[in-house]
C-alpha cells in the first residue's frame, strides 16, 4: 500500500466509508511526523503516525514502535535511503520506509515479544487541502 | 575428512550424528562453531542438558543479583537452538554411555545413538569435608538454580531478623561467610554484600587469591576487600559448621586455631571437581585430579569419545576456565568437519569480576620460571601493587600481577612471551608519570583471551579476508564479542592495518555524506551555508543513477543541525533546522522509554536557592512527575507528556529557570564542591567559577554532550578529573584537566595547564572547547578525541596555549559570538506560538494523552509499568510493597501519595 498523491477521483473515493478525515495539510511539518488518533472499523482506537514530505505526499504507518513498544514513531528523524523516504525511529533507531513500513534496518534488535518487525502503513489521500487516512 | 564435501545438496546422505553431554558455556560455544562452519549440513547435534536451561553465561552468574531474571544471561543468539540440525534436551541428564554400541542412555531410560560424542560436562563445585557443611543455609555457587536458593535464603533471614519496637523497625544484619578466598570467593562475597548481608572471607593460603597472585599482591588485594567492607580472614582453616540451637540452620562456624564467627549463611567457593563420573563409568582415563583424559586434539583413547571444557583433562590438567574451553571446543568442531586444529596451549590470564577491585594476573604470576626478573611497583597509599616477571634477560615478559588498578592489563597480556620495547618498569608507573611506549604486537600475541584471537589473526582478517571496519573485524574474528575487555585492542590493530594496506579509512558520515564531522564543519563555515538543503545541494554524495543526494537521515541530519548551532545559526527549532532535531532536541526535553519526556531546568553549579526547589518540587507534584537527582548536581523530572511539556516549563520559566539542555549533545553540568566560601579546606570560589563557566558555556551544541568539574582544593570533592574539562583551585590559581569522563570506559582528565588566573582559565577552557567542536568525529567525546589528535595532548596544548596554528583569535571569537549569541531554548519556544503548536499529543486530539501509558506505584512515586503488569493489568505486588493494594495499572495520570 503506498500513499495515494490526490486525483480528480479523491474526492468521491475518501467520502465512502473506510476513511477518516484527520487534520488540514498545513497542520502538518514537512519532513516532521505528527501523531493522530484514529478509530478503526472495529471500534478501536488507533494511533497513526502521520508523515508530509517535501512534494506534498503525505505517509501514514502505524505510532507504536515495534521495538521500544512505545507510541512514539511520529518523533523520528525523516530521511531517504537510497532515495526512498525512511523515518528512524527515536528510541533505538530502527529505520522503516515510509511508504511501505517495511523494516530496512533492525539496528541489531529484535521487535518486542508479539510485534511484527516491519510497521502497518495505511493509504492516505489529501483531499480539498484535508488529509484522510484509510481506516475506518 | 568430511565425507559430504563436493557432493550436490539433491544426493546428500543424512547427516552424522554428535551427541554433546553437558549443556554449559561451552557446549554452547561446540554448536556454535559446528553450525558457523557446517555449511554443508553434515552433521546434526543433539545436546543433552542437565540443568532446566539452555545454556547461559556462568561467567556472568553474579549479575544475576543485579538483574534477577535468567534470560538476561543468555548467551549468543537464541536462534542457534531453533536451527533444524539442533536438538537440545533440557533437564534431561546422560546417566550412562555404551561405547561398544555407540548409545547414551538418558534419565528417562531412552537410547541415543551416536556417531561422534562430545563430553562437556563441566565441574561441580567442591564441598570440603567439613562437618556441618550439608547444614541448610550452606551453600555452593555453580548455578543459576545455587544463587537462586542463596539469594532467597539471604532474603528470609532478613526478614526474620527483622524486629519491631518501639523506636521503628530494627534489623539484625544477616551474617554471611565464604569459605575460600579465590576468585569465586571474592566474587561471592561481593554478591553477599550486594544482598544486604555481611561477609567475611575464610582463606586457608596465605592470602587471597593465592593462585593467581603473590603475597605483595595479596596484601594489597586484602586491603581494597577491606575497604568494600569485607572482612578477611587469612590462614584459617574450618574445622566444624555447628547448627544453630532453635532452628537447626546453619550458626555457628569453628576455626582450626580455636576461633569463631557466628553465621547465618555459608558458601562453599574452595574450588571445583570435574563431572568426570560418566567418562570413569564407561571405562575412560581419568587425570591423577580427575577429568577425561584427551590429546591436544581433544580426543579420549576412544576415538569417537571427546571432552571438553572444565571436563577435560588436557596436557595433564583441567581449566577452571571459559577461554581454554571455548578453544576445545572450537578444535573438535574443526576436527569433526576434518580440520587439524589441535589446541595451543592455555591462557590462564584472569580478572576479578568484582567491582571497585581491579584484580588482573596473567603468565607466570610468582615468578617460578628460573632466573626470573621481577619488577614491582607498589603505592600503598593508592592501594596499587603491580609487579612483571620478566625473563633473565630483563626484556622478555612472563607475567604478571596487577591489584588496585589493572590499566596496564589489557595492553601487557598479549604480549606475553614477547620482548618489551624500552624499560618495562616505565609500564607500570602512574598514568601520566611518563608515557608508557607504544607497543607493537607480534602476530602470535593473543589479543582476545575470550575467543583466542590473535594479533595475527586480526590483521588477517583486513588483509586477507578484506575486512575494512572494526565490526566486520569481529565477524569475521569473534574477536571483542564476549566481554569486550579487548576491543580498543581490537581496534587499534584494525586501523593500523587499514591505514597499512592503504585501503582509505572512510570516514564518511553516513550514505549521504562522503565527509566526515569535522571536514562538513569547516566546509560549511567556509562557504558560509545556513540550510541543510543548501549543505546536502553542495556536500551531499549523489548516487550513481540519481539526480540529488537525497534528504538526509538520522546520523547526518542531528549532525549537521549540531554544526548549524555551533555556528550560530539562530534557535535549534528555527524554520528547516527543526527537520534535523532528533526528538530529544525538537521537544527539548529527554525521551525515556515509554515514549515520554524527563524535564531538567538548569542550575548552574548546583546551586539552587529555597524558592527554586519549592517551584520544582511543587511543579512535579502537580503534573505526577517522578524525580530524581541527578549525577551533575540538578533535579530530573520523568513521565512528563509532550502536550505537558509547554505547561511545565511555563511555570518553570516563569519562576526564573531556564532549559538545562540535558536534552542536547550540549554543555550538561559544572559540578562544583563548595569552595572557599563555605569548607575550611578550600583555597578559591569553586562555586563561583563553576557558576561563571556554566552560564558562558550553556547551550554549546558540540560532537557529545560536555561535562565540567570545579574542586576548591586538591580534595577534589567535585571529582573534577572525571570531567571533560576539570577545574582543581591552587592556591595560586586554577589547574586545568583535559579529556576526562566517567562512563563506559572511565578515563581520568589530563593536565592541560597549571596555576592560571581566571580570565586565563576561561580563555584556555574557550579554545579547547571550540578546537574540540571544529575537529572532533560525530559523538566522539574529549576523551578519544585528545587521544587521537595528532599529536595528542601535547599538541592541543600547543593549538590553545601557545597559538601554534595562529587561529586563537578565531576560536576566542567563535566562543564570544556563542556566549553573546545565547538565549533560552525554552524561553524562546514559550514565546512562539508556532513553535509551541508542535507539543500537541495528536494533530486531532492535541490534548489527549497517550492513551498507552501505563503507570505503577514505586517506592512512594510512579514508574512506567512493564509489558506484564500491563498485560495482566495488575502490578506485581512484590514490587510495589505495602503502597497501596490491590495495586492496579493506572493510566497516564497515576498520581502517588506517599
Ligand atoms: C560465579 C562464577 C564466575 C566465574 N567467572 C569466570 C571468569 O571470570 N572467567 C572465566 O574464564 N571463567 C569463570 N568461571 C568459570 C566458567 O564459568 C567455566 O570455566 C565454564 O562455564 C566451563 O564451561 P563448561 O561448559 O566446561 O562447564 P559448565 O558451564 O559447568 O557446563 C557443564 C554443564 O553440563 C551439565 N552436566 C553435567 N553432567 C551432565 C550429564 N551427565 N548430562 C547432562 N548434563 C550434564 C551441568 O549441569 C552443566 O550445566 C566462573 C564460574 C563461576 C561459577
Ligand atoms: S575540594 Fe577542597 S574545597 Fe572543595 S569541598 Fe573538598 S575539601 Fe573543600
Ligand atoms: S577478551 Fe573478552 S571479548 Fe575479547
Amino acid at each position: 500500500m503506498t500513499a495515494l498523491t490526490p486525483s480528480p477521483t479523491a474526492t468521491t473515493l475518501v467520502d465512502g466509508p473506510g476513511w477518516t478525515a484527520v487534520c488540514p495539510l498545513g497542520a502538518l511539518a514537512p519532513e516532521r511526523g505528527a501523531a493522530a488518533l484514529v478509530t478503526g472499523s472495529d471500534g478501536e482506537e488507533l494511533q497513526v503516525a502521520l508523515f508530509r514530505l517535501l512534494d506534498g505526499t503525505v505517509c501514514a504507518v502505524q505510532q507504536l514502535d515495534p521495538y521500544s513498544g512505545a507510541n512514539v514513531m511520529s518523533r523520528g528523524i525523516v530521511g531517504t535511503r537510497g532515495g526512498t523516504p525512511t523515518v528512524a525511529s527515536p528510541v533505538y533507531k530502527q529505520v522503516f520506509e515510509l511508504h511501505t513500513g517495511r523494516c530496512l534496518d533492525a539496528a541489531g534488535k529484535e521487535p518486542r515479544a508479539g510485534l511484527a518487525g516491519d510497521l502497518a502503513s495505511y493509504p492516505v489521500v489529501v483531499s480539498g487541502g484535508v488529509v484522510h487516512v484509510g481506516i475506518g | 575428512m568430511n565425507e559430504t564435501q563436493g557432493t550436490p545438496p539433491s544426493t546428500r546422505p543424512d547427516p552424522r550424528h554428535v551427541v554433546v553431554v553437558g549443556g554449559g558455556m561451552v557446549a554452547q560455544r561446540f554448536v556454535e562453531a559446528l553450525r558457523a562452519r557446517d555449511d554443508a549440513g553434515a552433521w546434526r547435534v543433539t545436546v543433552f542438558a542437565e540443568e532446566p536451561r539452555k545454556p547461559y553465561d556462568r561467567v556472568g552468574l553474579t549479575r544475576y543479583f543485579e538483574v534477577r531474571d535468567a534470560e538476561e544471561l543468555t548467551l549468543g543468539d537464541p536462534a542457534l537452538w531453533d536451527d533444524p540440525l539442533v536438538d537440545l534436551h533440557r533437564d534431561c541428564a546422560v546417566a550412562s554411555i555404551d561405547r561398544a554400541a555407540q548409545t547414551v542412555t538418558d534419565r528417562l531410560g531412552r537410547v541415543h545413538a551416536y556417531d561422534e560424542l562430545v563430553l562437556a560436562t563441566g565441574s561441580s563445585a567442591a564441598m570440603p569435608p567439613i562437618d556441618g557443611n550439608d547444614l541448610p543455609g550452606v551453600f555452593v555457587y555453580r548455578t543459576i538454580d545455587d544463587v537462586a536458593a542463596l539469594r532467597g535464603w539471604v532474603e528470609s533471614k532478613r526478614e526474620a531478623g527483622r524486629v519491631e519496637t518501639r523506636g521503628g523497625v530494627v534489623e539484625r544484619p544477616v551474617r554471611g561467610a565464604v569459605v575460600g578466598g579465590g576468585l569465586l570467593g571474592l566474587e561471592a562475597a561481593g554478591a553477599l554484600k550486594a544482598l544486604g548481608a555481611q561477609a567475611t572471607v575464610i582463606q586457608f593460603g596465605t592470602h587471597l587469591m593465592d593462585v593467581q597472585i603473590d603475597l605483595g599482591g595479596g596484601h594489597a588485594l586484602k586491603r581494597l576487600i577491606n575497604d568494600k567492607g569485607i572482612s578477611v580472614r587469612t590462614d584459617t582453616a574450618t574445622k566444624a559448621i555447628r547448627p544453630h540451637r532453635r532452628t537447626g540452620h546453619v550458626g555457628r562456624m569453628d576455626f582450626a586455631d580455636g576461633g569463631r564467627l557466628d553465621v547465618d549463611v555459608v558458601v562453599m567457593a574452595t574450588g571445583v571437581r570435574p563431572r568426570d563420573e560418566l567418562a570413569r563409568a564407561a571405562g575412560l582415563e581419568v587425570g591423577e585430579r580427575g577429568g577425561a583424559v584427551v590429546d591436544l586434539t581433544c580426543r579420549t583413547a576412544d576415538a569417537h569419545v571427546w571432552a571438553i571444557g572444565e571436563v577435560a583433562c588436557i596436557e595433564g590438567r583441567c581449566l577452571g576456565l571459559v577461554a581454554p574451553g571455548n578453544t576445545m571446543a572450537e578444535v573438535v568442531a574443526d576436527r569433526l568437519l576434518g580440520g587439524e586444529a589441535t589446541f595451543p596451549g592455555a591462557d590462564t590470564a584472569t580478572k576479578l569480576k568484582l567491582s571497585g577491585v581491579d584484580v588482573a594476573s596473567f603468565g607466570d604470576a610468582h615468578g617460578r620460571t628460573e632466573k626470573s626478573v621481577e619488577i614491582v611497583w607498589a603505592d600503598p597509599l593508592r592501594g596499587v601493587y603491580s609487579k612483571l616477571v620478566m625473563a633473565d634477560d630483563a626484556r622478555t615478559l612472563l607475567g604478571g600481577v596487577f591489584v588496585g588498578d589493572a590499566g596496564p592489563y589489557a595492553s601487557l597480556r598479549p604480549m606475553l612471551g614477547a620482548e618489551l620495547p624500552g624499560d618495562p618498569s616505565a609500564f607500570l608507573l602512574p598514568e601520566g608519570a611518563v608515557g608508557a611506549p607504544t607497543l607493537e604486537l607480534p602476530d602470535d600475541a593473543n589479543v582476545c583471551s575470550c575467543n583466542n584471537v590473535s594479533a595475527g589473526t586480526i590483521r588477517g582478517a583486513v588483509t586477507e579476508h578484506d575486512c575494512t571496519d572494526v565490526a566486520g573485524v569481529k565477524a569475521c574474528t569473534r574477536a571483542g564479542t564476549t566481554c569486550g575487555a579487548c576491543l580498543p585492542l581490537v581496534t587499534k590493530l584494525t586501523k593500523t592495518e587499514l591505514a597499512k594496506a592503504g585501503v582509505e579509512v572512510s570516514n564518511a558520515l553516513c550514505e549521504h555524506f562522503e565527509l566526515s564531522r569535522a571536514q562538513l564543519f569547516d566546509a560549511v563555515r567556509v562557504a558560509d551555508l545556513h540550510t541543510f538543503s543548501e549543505i546536502i545541494a553542495r556536500f551531499g554524495r549523489v548516487p550513481d543513477g540519481a539526480s540529488d543526494a537525497g534528504r538526509g537521515c538520522d546520523i547526518c541530519k542531528p549532525t549537521v543541525a549540531s554544526i548549524l548551532a555551533s555556528l550560530g545559526n539562530g534557535h535549534i527549532l528555527a524554520g528547516e533546522q527543526a527537520t534535523l532535531q532528533d526528538t530529544n532536541d525538537h521537544m527539548l526535553a529527554n525521551m525515556q522509554k515509554d515514549g515520554t519526556y524527563s524535564v531538567v531546568p538548569r542550575m548552574p553549579g548546583g546551586e539552587v536557592t529555597p524558592e527554586g526547589l519549592i517551584v520544582v518540587g511543587q511543579v512535579a507534584k502537580d503534573f505526577g512527575l517522578y524525580t530524581k537527582i541527578t549525577g551533575g548536581q540538578r533535579i530530573d523530572m520523568f513521565g512528563a507528556r509532550v502536550e505537558q511539556l509547554p505547561e511545565i516549563w511555563r511555570r518553570l520559566v516563569d519562576a526564573g529557570f531556564e532549559s538545562g539542555h540535558a536534552y542536547g549533545k550540549s554543555l550538561r553540568t559544572v559540578k562544583s564542591c563548595v569552595g572557599s566560601t563555605w569548607c575550611r579546606y578550600g583555597v578559591q570560589d569553586s562555586v563561583g567559577m563553576a557558576v561563571e563557566l556554566e552560564l558562558r558555556y550553556r547551550g554549546l551544541r558540540s560532537p557529545h554532550k560536555l561535562k565540567l568539574g570545579v574542586s576548591g582544593c586538591a580534595r577534589e570533592c567535585a571529582e573534577a578529573r572525571g570531567k571533560d574539562v576539570g577545574v582543581i583551585a591552587t592556591d595560586q590559581g586554577w589547574n586545568v584537566y583535559v579529556g576526562g569522563n566517567g562512563g563506559q570506559t572511565p578515563k581520568h582528565a589530563q593536565l592541560l595547564a597549571e596555576n592560571l588566573s581566571s580570565a586565563e582559565l576561561l580563555r584556555t577552557v574557550d579554545r579547547f572547547l571550540m578546537l574540540y567542536i571544529r575537529t572532533a568525529d560525530r559523538l566522539q567525546r574529549t576523551a578519544p578525541w585528545v587521544e587521537e589528535y595528532e599529536g595528542g595532548l601535547e599538541a592541543i596544548r600547543q593549538v590553545v596555549i601557545e597559538d601554534s596554528l595562529g587561529i586563537g583569535a578565531d576560536l576566542d571569537a567563535a566562543m564570544a559570538q556563542h556566549v553573546e549569541g545565547y538565549e533560552d531554548e525554552w524561553k524562546a519556544v514559550l514565546d512562539d506560538p508556532e513553535k509551541l503548536a508542535r507539543f500537541g499529543s495528536f494533530v486531532n486530539a492535541p490534548t489527549t494523552p497517550d492513551p498507552a501509558l501505563a503507570y505503577v506505584p514505586e517506592r512512594g512515586q510512579k514508574r512506567p509499568a512493564t509489558a506484564d503488569e500491563v498485560a495482566s493489568g495488575t502490578a506485581d505486588p512484590d514490587l510495589v510493597s505495602a503502597l497501596t493494594s490491590p495495586v492496579l495499572v493506572a493510566g497516564p495520570t497515576l498520581e502517588v501519595r506517599a
